[in-house]
């Protein structure tokens, strides 16, 4: 403002003034763009604010009134929700299928990227293409087949339908094999076979360290879409001790029409873990999201 | 007798040049074990199972067509086609729009807080749909949830509105759910898209005088014209999949919010008409072939016009 003062001196009033209102009509512009910005970042939490003030409050209060802060029936409420459902069995459960699938998903993935990527051999072109191409299905195709099929294995009610399947991962081979084109130099892998490594050991010992951040960054992903993951385990699990989270927060709904505090405590337990997941590794996840963009 | 070993290894290794070829045969051989296992045989026993008729219990039993005779003459599957485009259109547009205005606006240089701001709105995209479907069910309860209140209080309406009882609102809200936990996505990917316009265009537009509006209409829309049809050809195939949240907000009156894939799980493990449910699910298979195809064929024309 003083630097502005200063040019006034120098130059006639009526340039001072389409100034003045140049400025003024900047600001108002900037205003409105923090203000929208503002406006969606309000709405994207709010529900979230709402589900937490209200997963506090007694039935009577949520049925009755607008909750706008923290009131003392938590407690409560989730005593009522684990009575009737075994959501830490459910978070248990889940976070097991998580962790084992996506091992396995990041494993077979960075293996096959890394045969994609450094080797020549027939029909290594169209069997690329063929990984590519299995990315177009739709997931619930063969769902019925899947169904009829474990049931005929005699995996139905167990953990295997949804764990071994994430051995083939299109997307993480694809991921992978970039990654390995990118940051695998060749002259690693011959010194290794000099210093008479075997393949597998070449792969173990020198290729996955230097695939670790790519292993990060897919392995992100893949926690988050399994952890998310429901029609499959609610075909396939018929016990309610062995469901998973997303599946009990589903029967939470129709188990408890009435009970509202019990059901937004069961909301809750299943969006904080992931609140906290994400404050953690959001700028991982954020620039892992425009890289695959860019892939795409 | 090890050196001796390792030192043979050594050698015949040297002797076959850097391709250990056939290894690389083997590290791939997983992904297709696993994808035949579990991916490509249910999707062929499912085509066998739509020409039987098979409710879970008895064995199948062939009887051709009839499953697909039967779904010809379906208004449900119709009319669950139909809310699916619905709501698909609903949520895709203001969400492309909304998405591309952010993604424009966080990409200018004085901005502050844009990581905040991406993070805000990325974070919908990662919470797990069936929580938000009960969540937003939840809220736009007419007697109990908060939405109608928050409304009421601040006079916007003066009796409760019951949602659910109208197929438009209830559509609104499933396309509104979707659009909520889809945009940020969105936002970022047109950002990457943004961020790989060269930097010289907009200094050469600015020497020459150009206005905000012109260098976003002159330059940036038509250099981020691949990666929208990109972005709206990708969700045609999510968006007619819908199913996790919607199955929460539920069938809406008069089946109006039904989509595709709903009536297909409903169908197959919820009246155990196992092979009906596959017969249905090899037409959505078709449909969204179709319009991916279609949409794959107008990006083609728009470029042979460029």
């Amino acid at each position: 403002m003083i630097a502005n003062n200063g040019i006034a001196d120098n130059v006639t009033i009526n340039e001072v003034k389409t100034k003045k209102e140049r400025n003024i009509s900047k600001y108002l512009g900037k205003f409105a763009v923090y203000f929208l910005l503002l406006l969606v970042a309000f709405t994207c939490l709010v529900p979230f604010y709402s589900m937490m003030v209200t997963s506090t409050h007694a039935n009577s209060d949520i049925a009755r009134k607008l909750l706008l802060l923290p009131g003392s029936e938590f407690l409560e409420n989730y005593h009522r929700l684990i009575d009737t459902v075994p959501i830490w069995r459910g978070f248990a459960n889940t976070l097991f299928i998580t962790i084992t699938s996506t091992a396995l998903n990041l494993y077979f993935s960075a293996l096959a990227g890394y045969g994609f990527s450094k080797f020549d051999y027939k029909g290594k072109n169209i069997l690329f293409l063929a990984v590519l191409g299995t990315m177009m299905i739709p997931g619930q195709l063969g769902i019925i087949g899947f169904f009829k099929l474990m049931d005929s294995f005699h995996m139905l009610n167990t953990y295997w339908p949804l764990i071994l399947p994430s051995i083939s991962n299109a997307f993480g081979i694809f991921f992978m094999k970039q990654m390995c084109d990118s940051s695998i130099p060749t002259e690693i892998l011959e010194s290794g076979r000099i210093d008479g490594c075997g393949e597998i050991k070449i792969f173990h010992r020198l290729v996955l360290p230097l695939l670790m951040p790519a292993v990060a960054t897919l392995g992100i992903f893949s926690f988050i879409g399994k952890w998310n993951d429901f029609l499959t385990p609610m075909i396939i699990l018929f016990d309610n001790e062995l469901q998973t989270l997303p599946v009990m927060i589903a029967s939470v709904k129709s188990q408890f029409s009435t009970d509202f505090g019990a059901m937004y405590v069961g909301i809750v337990i299943s969006v904080i873990p992931i609140l906290i997941f994400f404050s953690i590794v959001s700028k991982k996840i954020i620039s892992g999201v425009t890289a695959g963009a860019l892939k795409g | 007798m090890e050196a001796q070993k390792s030192l043979k290894g050594c050698e015949k290794m040297r002797k076959s040049s850097i391709n250990k070829s056939k290894y690389g045969f083997y590290f791939v051989v997983p992904f297709f074990v696993s994808f035949f296992i579990f991916g490509l045989a249910p999707i062929i026993y499912s085509l066998y199972l739509s020409f039987t008729k098979w409710d879970g219990f008895s064995d199948p039993v062939f009887v051709g067509l009839a499953n697909y005779s039967r779904l010809i003459h379906d208004t449900f599957f119709y009319k669950a086609i139909g809310n699916t485009l619905i709501i698909w259109i609903l949520s895709i547009i203001p969400q492309l729009i909304l998405a591309l205005a952010l993604a424009m606006i966080l990409n200018e240089k004085f901005i502050k807080g844009k990581h905040f701001f991406r993070a805000v709105y990325y974070f919908p995209n990662i919470i797990t749909p069936v929580t938000l479907g009960v969540l937003f069910s939840l809220m736009f309860d007419w007697q109990t949830g908060s939405v109608n209140k928050l409304l009421m209080s601040i006079g916007l309406i003066d009796d409760p509105v019951n949602w659910f009882n109208s197929p438009w609102l209830s559509r609104i809200i499933v396309a509104g759910v979707i659009m909520w936990q889809y945009f940020g996505f969105n936002m970022l990917v047109f950002i990457a898209g943004l961020q790989s316009i060269p930097e010289e265009l907009y200094e050469a537009a600015e020497v020459d005088g150009a206005s905000k509006f012109t260098i976003a209409t002159k330059i940036t829309l038509p250099l981020l014209k691949p990666v929208l049809l990109f972005t709206f050809i990708t969700s045609i195939i999510g968006g007619l999949q819908l199913f996790d949240a919607p199955l929460m907000l539920g069938n809406g009156p008069d089946n109006s919010t039904l989509t595709m894939v709903m009536y297909l799980y409903q169908t197959a493990f919820k009246n155990f008409d196992y092979s009906y449910g596959a017969a249905i699910a090899y037409a959505i298979f078709v449909i969204i072939l179709i319009f991916s195809l279609i949409s794959i064929k107008f990006s083609k024309m728009n470029k042979v016009e460029q």
